[in-house]
């Protein structure tokens, strides 16, 4: 049985020393190499914390291979990495640190000389790389290490504007790199085109589905999301065949109309999560790509990625919504009030630092009371339909209007399925009792809106209150800023 | 030019159109300012910009865009 993540790198080293593990725009490197760096930097920072482990170590990152090598050299430590971006506002580079307080920090991004870490030891990754390696370190690790310690630490915005860092274990991820090989059938043959960020979750798949089975990343540097055409280009000339990014990434190459000149040549498997990705996106990318199998994925960080997929087998029409489906095998699913509830080796070990929302979210299961059993509350709202899961929307934005429990999220997918509406969100105004829609699109047009509502929703459903947007405001991850229009057009309106 | 400059100020408000001379190779903008950008030239200068266009020599600086925008108009 399989304990630590690093033992995916160590057989992949063993049995492909020549196959390449990691590419980007500057070049690759193969198993052997990567071992070999992931040896030095697990030397180095287990050398500097006095060989003690599951201590938090920060890796700042940036778009190529180097914070990969980091994450695993920190791994192989016996220690957990934080991803941290140091684009981010100071404000929230002060909260992240404030909360792990780590003793060190490797630069694996472009060397910036004001790190605003006082007290934190910093070590540059391109040192770290050439440390003498312990060639004891991996035999320490396996024999000290067990798989629910933690491995790394993301941090998500939490509603309430302070970031909460949720706290993954080895089990957790193996159990996700597991679970997707068995029901994608993923091999060697992979060729993972990695578009996610890595201090956002969604990379965690590419990272280490590629290592169980000795497949290939490519990451795809921010500015190729630009132009798009030479993203296109740079997947079919590295052979980019698998593709697992966030929905609003698949939404901007489809709004470039970039098929309309150039599609990718290679690719096998196309899957999404993060937010529910437009049909109307769904079928562009399939009708130029058909071959590709296309997967919805579903699941907040909290439970290591994602819970449930779907595999698209049939044509979609713009008003539905397509179905997150059902749960991986070794998660349990379950609907409490309508709440998406989760229980497996897949859920974090809680939030760092943070016993009282750990202990909100992840609480004992109220279906049985005889031995203590941890659920996970996602906060998110769906029904079964033919015994596929439809997500329904957060349970916050759940609101009692006239007298009727509302879900926001339904009359979203309604506007969403009006042709001429490329983005929308509905709030609650509490105050003045109306339900509040904001839509985007290029013209605005409110008395369409309103008719093709009408023809879909019952009457307390229907907005008060229509909000035309140019543009829908979205935040560091791509997703509607909710937030912010609720400050802007409700509470200060 | 002064219509693109206040189109382009009003996709990105925090972004300096009229200095800035490298908006693609610096990372000013987001994936999402493009697809905004896009739209709205397209829509206002009854144009069709393609993927073909999309590079950093066209998009790094208003007065690059704007060279596009004749371009495209003229064509």
């Amino acid at each position: 049985m399989i304990t630590n993540v690093i033992t995916y790198l160590h057989n992949a080293a063993k049995n492909y020393p020549d196959k390449i593990a990691l590419s980007d725009v500057r070049g690759e490197i193969t198993y052997r190499e990567l071992w070999n760096r992931t040896l030095s930097v697990g030397s180095l920072v287990s050398s500097r914390l006095g060989g003690r482990t599951s201590r938090g170590v920060f890796v700042t990152i940036e778009r190529n291979f180097d914070s990969i090598v980091a994450f695993f050299g920190v791994a192989l430590s016996g220690n957990f990495y934080v991803p941290v971006d140091l684009t981010l506002p100071h404000g929230r580079l002060m909260s992240i640190y404030d909360t792990v307080r780590p003793e060190l920090c490797i630069i694996a991004s472009k060397v910036k000389t004001n790190i605003p870490f006082e007290g934190c030891e910093i070590i540059n990754l391109s040192e770290a790389q050439i440390y003498i390696p312990d060639d004891t370190l991996y035999e320490r690790t396996i024999n000290t290490v067990i798989d629910t310690d933690p491995l790394y630490c993301i941090f998500t915005s939490g509603s309430t504007g302070v970031p909460k860092g949720v706290l993954i274990s080895h089990r957790g991820v193996i159990d996700m790199a597991e679970q997707f090989v068995k029901t994608f059938s993923f091999d060697e043959s992979a060729v993972f085109g990695n578009q996610a960020p890595f201090d956002f979750d969604v990379s965690v798949k590419d990272i280490y589905i590629s290592l169980k089975c000795a497949a290939t990343v490519h990451v795809l540097e921010k500015q190729l999301f630009l132009m798009v055409k030479r993203l296109i280009e740079r997947l079919n000339d590295h052979k980019v065949n698998t593709l697992i990014w966030a929905a609003s990434a698949m939404r901007i190459v489809s709004a470039l109309r970039t098929f309309d000149k150039i599609t990718p040549l290679y690719l096998r498997q196309v899957m999404f999560s993060g937010e529910a990705l437009p049909v109307k996106v769904l079928n562009d990318w399939v009708s130029h790509i058909p071959d590709a199998e296309y997967v919805n994925l579903y699941g907040p960080t909290e439970i290591t990625c994602n819970c449930t997929y779907y595999k698209i087998n049939r044509r979609f029409s713009d008003s539905e919504a397509i179905p997150i489906g059902k749960p991986f095998v070794n998660s349990a699913v379950f609907l409490l009030d309508g709440e998406i509830c989760v229980r497996g080796s897949c859920l974090a070990l809680g939030y760092y630092g943070d016993h009282e929302r750990t202990e909100k979210a992840f609480c004992q299961n109220p279906l049985q009371s005889a031995y203590p059993e941890k659920i996970y509350r996602t906060g998110d709202l769906a029904r079964y339909e033919d015994g596929d899961l439809i997500f329904l929307g957060r349970a916050d934005s759940q609101v009692k209007h006239m007298g009727h429990r509302i879900e926001l999220g339904e009359i979203e997918i309604h506007a969403n399925a009006i042709g001429f509406i490329t983005s929308a969100c509905c709030l609650y105004d509490e105050k003045r009792e109306k339900l509040t829609l904001f839509y985007e699109a290029k013209e605005q047009d409110d008395k369409a809106v309103f008719t093709s509502l009408k023809s879909a929703l019952p009457a307390h459903m229907i907005p008060n209150r229509l909000v035309y947007m140019k543009t829908m405001p979205a935040n560091r991850t791509g997703k509607i800023d909710r937030a912010l229009l609720k400050k802007t057009y409700i509470e200060e309106a | 030019m002064k219509d693109l400059l206040n189109l382009l100020n009003e996709c990105c408000p925090d972004v300096d159109f009229e200095n800035e001379t490298s908006l693609i190779d610096d990372g000013v903008h987001t994936s999402l300012d493009i697809v905004m950008i896009v739209g709205e030239l397209n829509d206002v200068y009854d144009i069709s910009i393609t993927v073909d266009e999309l590079e950093p020599e066209n998009f790094n600086s208003a007065s690059a865009i704007f060279a596009l925008v004749e371009r495209l108009r003229n064509e």
